[in-house]
């Protein structure tokens, strides 16, 4: 059936549900995307094109019998690989775990899959998540589906680009400090990273632990609102997921809000932003004002030291979360005892100092891992070392205070602040990769929700004469996501941004 | 012995405990799996306490309130706000790469736990605690690593099961006194049913700083810092520590060393040598670089759970030892031996001397009876064959004249071994209580049939009636020896 695949998961959901189409002729629609997409694309680490149909068969099967179809009815989401699954390998992206298979599902996973969603694929990442480009996959490379010369995105660009080439309709990223947001920005979906704790973090491997967050990505608001309704709730098995009840998204997600109050960031407009970016953001901005929302300037001036923050705090958790990749239970393990032993290039120095258990350790984690994750690993050690750790992580988790103070502050006046998602849009690939500061420089609007812990959401707002997407970050309040779904929508009532694709 | 303090001693000992304490828990501190003892390796286990990728920890409340209950028993203070802090280190067994442990806000400090030595060696002492943590246990590592030859085992069952640290300050000033604290704190865990402290399987583990205090003209001179590790019994930290002792001072004697110049060591004791050893050095000091685990939400306390968990307490070791002083007037020796028995041990004794009306009696008869049997055979008291009743009704026989005392003992050994009341006792070993009439008509016939004796007593030889009392035996075994004395010497006053 022609044409499957260019409907919206809000469609598909109806068709499937009435029984117009079958999960299993939706999927096969799908998979005529990847086979035209993903060799240009790498979108994809593990893509099983047979498992998948085997799902949606026997989804089709149940619900011929009688079955509650459930919340997704069938529809195919990509997970980020760096969220566990029984049935794939679950590789983050690096090669210290290239072969690991988890014995369990993420929470997320399994309520997907509760709700009858298919997991459609493992997409590809930096490697842990680190990183804003997915260049920092040890694995893959993935392309920006509206000009593969340039980035995705990330860390999670293979799930955004997995949507934005059509490939799949709904995908499940991560973001620790813009992974979803920044990605979705350059491919031209939405993404929203929610409240931490909004979604069980159990099952999504850990990169810096008070800051990671699972969410949905896709076209519209409304796919985001049906995404965000199925893996949202608490986890007895996540003792950080907020008990708060899960408002009904989807319900409310076409309301309009009226008098909407919007703050608008000064910094955010500061010389560094893209003038197209710039543009398109004021655009966006007169849309809202167009549909009664009053706009207010504010100032942030803690956020200023966010990405200084961020580059403390992630680095500090990521060094310990990162320490179990060892090479002794499970992942690479890069050279056994005997072989070392044997090796005439060893210096008799190194292996008097050093029992064989360290050199495992060493050898293992120096193979295993790649540059950026080395470099953050001893970033965070450097930093947690005795007589550093209360120049850099304590003094950095108060301002982290600081920045959440003044956030929920400007949250008494406003409703929404609202800004570009990324200074630029998507970049060359390699134009950044000898370049960590700039790189990081990426994250500069987008940290500050995750040190706060608060919701972000981002939208497509435009397209650069080169034909690249631009993103609009919209942020709101803790647990205020039903705020911003309706808010996006409003924006993407009246505007035609979020459904263009990339040229075939 | 120059272990001991006393006033001729070259030195003064300083000696700081840290004890190490399985929580009697079903399950682990952040999982759900079993902590049971002695399963097949690596059984007992799930994604949470192998650390595998993307699992999370949940903390197990159980663990935190038998922590509180030990806390609060240690009179320690407990904050309102505790958190939880990873200890990164590399090692096989430590499968997360870090520990969950509590670094600068335990949740309990600044406590105290009375030591007194029954027998007056050294005065009754309050021996602060600094601090009781939570924290997780590492795995077990069976290896040779130093060697480099065999392989390494690991056992990830133990990973994970609740451990409360508790440490004291340096305030012990003897080995036999460090023995008497852990004894106490052994006691009192047992009390409050918060752990097994069975040290073989390792529930209960104990390391000890010491060092010596060595006077001088110019002041104290003070020993380098020993961390003594590898002792399986309460006797070994006792001789380690002694030895140790020693060993520090003939060092320092040797080489003049102090605290100055060498840094915190770490020695292992060897049961078989009856010697400390030193133990390998890390190429550098440690660097735990603790922070606060992301993964788990801070502990707040409330000072009403605090409180109910101090009135949940019951009585405790210190307590009980003065009432039984008190209520039963038994010796401070005594009520010792008695309270360090533990708590069903109390109730038992309690019920005898309920039941036979006498508390000193009733203590001689525990105390020396009945734990002669329970240390020769090793068996608890749960199990003891002659229930507090059946021997409070044997004593209160004998304080009654009911049951011969000359032959009580034997009737405990049949009660013992047979499984038998006091009446059934009696009546297996033929002992009846003489009438008066009988035992007079009984002692009539003696005097008639042996009138040298009586002859002699009435000289004034009055020990000369002792040999009535065998005759009267052979006559009838049932027969009380003082009574036999009693009437025996009112019949010759009332010869003519």
């Amino acid at each position: 059936m022609a044409g499957i695949a260019q409907l919206d998961a809000i469609q598909l959901r109806q068709m499937l549900r009435s029984g117009q189409i079958s999960s299993l002729e939706l999927i096969d629609a799908l998979l005529e995307q990847y086979a035209a997409w993903e060799p240009r694309v790498g979108a994809f680490l593990n893509f099983r094109p047979d498992q998948a149909r085997d799902q949606a068969r026997e989804l089709d099967r149940r619900r011929a019998a009688g079955a509650d179809p459930g919340l997704l009815a069938g529809l195919p989401v990509s997970i980020k690989d760096i969220l566990c699954t029984v049935d794939y390998p679950t590789t983050c992206g690096s090669r210290i775990l290239r072969d690991y298979r988890s014995p369990f599902d993420a929470t997320v996973v399994a309520r997907i899959r509760r709700a009858g969603g298919i997991v459609f694929g493992k997409t590809n990442l930096d490697e842990f998540a680190m990183g804003s480009s997915t260049e920092n996959s040890a694995l893959a490379v993935t392309r920006n589906p509206w000009n593969v010369a340039h980035v995705p995105g990330g860390s999670s660009g293979g799930a955004a680009a997995s949507v934005s080439a059509g490939i799949c309709p709904l995908a499940i990223g991560t973001d620790t400090g813009g992974s979803i947001r920044q990605p979705a920005a350059f491919c031209g979906i939405s993404g929203l990273k929610p409240t931490y704790g909004r979604v069980s973090r159990f099952g999504l491997v850990a990169f810096a632990s008070s800051l990671d967050q699972a969410g949905p990505m896709a076209r519209s608001v409304q796919e985001l609102a049906l995404l965000l309704q199925t893996i949202a709730g608490h986890d007895p098995r996540d003792a950080t997921s907020a008990p708060n009840d899960v408002p009904n998204y989807s319900a409310s997600v076409d309301e309009p809000l009226p008098g909407l109050r919007i703050g608008v960031v000064r910094d955010h407009f500061d010389a560094g932003l893209d003038p197209e970016v710039d543009a398109a953001v004021r655009d966006a901005i007169r849309v809202f004002q167009s549909l009664g929302a009053k706009v207010h300037e504010i100032e942030l001036p803690n956020s200023r030291r966010a990405i200084a923050t961020y580059y403390v705090i992630a680095p500090c958790e990521a060094s310990s979360n990162l320490a179990r990749y060892d090479g002794v239970h499970y992942g690479h393990r890069s050279s056994d005892r005997s072989r070392d032993d044997e090796s005439p290039h060893e210096s008799t120095r190194e292996s008097t100092r050093e029992s064989p258990l360290a050199r495992l350790y060493c050898r293992s984690r120096a193979a295993g891992l790649g540059n950026e994750v080395k470099r953050r690993i001893m970033l965070g050690t450097y930093a947690l070392s005795s007589g550093y750790y209360e120049a850099y992580y304590l003094q950095a988790m108060r301002v982290r205070r600081l920045i959440r103070d003044e956030l929920l502050a400007a949250f008494q006046t406003v409703d929404l602040i609202v800004g570009p998602t990324t200074p630029a849009p998507a970049y060359r690939l390699g134009d950044k990769s000898n370049d960590p500061l700039s790189m990081y420089l990426e994250d500069l609007y987008t940290v500050s929700a995750n040190l706060a812990g608060m919701p972000a959401l981002s939208i497509p707002c435009g397209l650069s004469r080169g034909g690249l997407p631009i993103g609009l970050q919209m942020q709101a309040a803790p647990f205020a996501e039903e705020l911003l779904l309706r808010a996006g929508a409003m924006y993407q009532g009246a505007t035609d941004w979020h459904p263009r694709r990339p040229a075939a | 012995m120059s272990s001991d303090r006393s006033d001729s001693s070259p030195y003064v000992i300083v000696i700081g405990l840290e004890v190490h304490v399985q929580l009697k828990t079903v399950s682990k501190l952040f999982c759900g799996c079993s902590t049971q003892f002695g399963a097949e390796p690596n059984t007992q286990t799930c994604p949470v306490c192998l650390g595998l990728p993307g699992s999370l920890p949940v903390m197990n409340r159980r663990a935190f309130e038998l922590a509180l209950r030990t806390a609060v028993a240690l009179n320690c203070r407990i904050p309102e706000f505790t958190k939880w802090d990873r200890k990164n280190y590399f090692y096989p067994d430590l499968p997360k790469g870090y520990q969950i442990s509590q670094y600068d806000l335990p949740m309990s400090h600044s406590g105290w736990l009375e030591i007194a030595d029954p027998k007056g060696e050294f005065p009754a002492r309050r021996i602060r605690i600094l601090r009781a943590h939570l924290e997780e246990d590492a795995g077990k590592s069976l290896h040779d690593e130093a060697a480099g030859k065999a392989d390494s085992r690991i056992d990830l069952n133990r990973t994970g099961t609740p451990l409360l640290e508790i440490v004291s300050e340096p305030d012990l000033r003897s080995p036999r006194e460090a023995r008497a604290y852990l004894n106490e704190l052994k006691l009192l865990l047992e009390y409050l049913e918060v752990s097994d402290c069975n040290m073989q399987e390792g529930s209960l583990r104990v390391d000890a700083n010491i060092n010596l205090h060595i006077p001088g003209s110019a002041g104290p001179t003070a020993t380098p810092i020993v961390e003594v590790k590898n002792m399986n019994s309460f006797r070994a930290v006792e001789r380690a520590l002694a030895y140790e002792a020693e060993r520090q001072f003939a060092v320092w004697r040797e080489t003049g060393r102090t605290i100055a110049d060498v840094p915190k060591s770490t020695r292992g004791w060897d049961d078989q040598r009856q010697a400390t050893f030193a133990q390998r050095q890390k190429e550098e000091s440690s660097d735990y670089r603790y922070f606060p685990d992301p993964d788990l939400v801070p502990v707040t306390v409330s000072s009403a759970v605090v409180e109910a968990a101090r009135a949940a307490l019951g009585e405790l070791p210190a307590a009980t030892r003065q009432r039984l002083e008190s209520t039963y007037r038994l010796s401070a020796y005594d009520a010792d031996v008695i309270v360090n028995q533990g708590r069903r041990f109390i109730a038992y004794f309690e019920q005898v001397a309920g039941r036979c009306g006498d508390g000193k009696l009733a203590c001689n008869w525990v105390t020396q009876e009945v734990l002669r049997i329970l240390n020769s055979d090793g068996g608890t008291i749960d199990r003891f064959p002659i229930g507090a009743d059946g021997l409070g009704e044997l004593i209160q026989g004998v304080r009654g004249g009911q049951v011969p005392s000359s032959r009580s003992k034997e009737l405990f050994g049949v009660m013992f071994s047979e499984g038998l009341t006091v009446t059934e006792a009696l009546r297996k070993l033929g002992i009846q209580s003489l009438a008066a009439d009988e035992l007079e008509q009984l002692c009539r016939q003696l005097l008639a049939e042996n009138p040298r004796i009586v002859a002699d007593v009435k000289s004034g030889k009055a020990q000369a009636a002792g040999a009535l009392v065998g005759l009267a035996k052979k006559k009838n075994a049932n027969v009380n020896p003082a009574d036999v004395r009693e009437t025996c010497a009112r019949l010759i006053a009332e010869m003519p």
